[in-house]
């Protein structure tokens, strides 16, 4: 009797229907994938309270000035989520824009190219964000 | 090195004069549903929130700078096309917001049947209307 990867025991008694070696392997078609669609999912979960947070600290700092915005990011709790949501966000939309372009871009190269060129776009704003963020919780 | 597929699509007229197939209409005659328009709309809101954060990440920037930069950040919002863009953003973050809940039930294998997903989507259309315009109201009145 054979017992797979995931633990089920014997080659009748599995839930999928893969070989010895293909669970060994752990990979279907793609190769990969799942850990987009998982991500995706997680940042997802992440971004509804942290979405909803942001808005209502938005409305707080409506029409304020600059020192009221710096006082806030003071508050350590503050800086804290607005990083969650950064963090969160900026990889959420990179795996959405991943999936769009992938949908409506055929050419191998031109693909490659465009994907390449979004996540390196995507990864100058995130880190501009997150250094700006800190920048106001340290300054003075 | 493009798609392998528009090899299926070669044809040739009655002349001999190599054509490419046509294909049937689809977009053009199929009529709009709320499965397919708040789908697409997902995307377009998601490609919307994207080109949004740019101006996140500018106000960001600008707030961790000099109040020259802050203020005329602040200027842009504050300007009719600024309105109009933090209107768009608002609707679209609701609205992605909403939609993406209605995406992780279906997820958990939950809201498949007709009915439910014509009740969800109405919901979700008429949960946006109301969250977008009760927190322009809000921020008018704190404005």
């Amino acid at each position: 009797m054979t017992e797979s990867a995931l633990g089920q025991s014997g080659t009748h008694g599995r839930r999928v229907m893969r070989s010895s070696l293909a669970l060994a392997r752990g990979l279907g078609a793609a190769h990969s994938g799942v850990t987009h669609w998982w991500v995706q999912r997680l940042t997802a979960v992440a971004l509804v309270p942290l979405s909803l947070w942001f808005i209502v600290a938005m409305l707080h700092l409506l029409g304020t000035g600059q020192p009221e915005v710096v006082r806030w990011a003071h508050h350590p709790i503050n800086v804290v989520l607005l990083l969650c949501l950064i963090l969160a966000s900026f990889q959420h939309m990179q795996l959405g824009l991943q999936v769009i372009i992938e949908d409506y871009v055929h050419n191998k190269l031109t693909q490659l190219a465009t994907l390449l060129v979004m996540k390196a776009i995507t990864l100058l704003l995130a880190l501009s964000a997150i250094i700006a963020a800190l920048k106001l919780a340290f300054s003075r | 090195m493009d798609d392998i597929r528009e090899a299926l699509m070669l044809g040739r007229q009655s002349d001999g004069k190599p054509v490419r197939r046509p294909l049937s209409p689809h977009l053009q005659v199929y009529r709009p549903q709320i499965t397919s328009v708040l789908s697409i709309m997902h995307r377009f809101s998601g490609m919307a929130l994207a080109a949004g954060t740019l101006l996140l990440v500018a106000w960001l920037v600008a707030a961790a700078s000099s109040p020259a930069a802050f203020a005329r950040v602040q200027g842009f919002i504050a300007s009719p096309i600024g309105w109009l863009l933090l209107f768009g953003w608002t609707a679209a973050l609701y609205f992605h917001l909403l939609n993406g809940i209605r995406h992780l039930a279906w997820d958990l294998g939950c809201g498949f049947e007709k009915p439910e997903y014509h009740r969800s989507g109405w919901m979700v259309v008429i949960a946006t209307a109301v969250l977008t315009v009760l927190t322009w109201i809000i921020g008018l009145a704190i404005w």
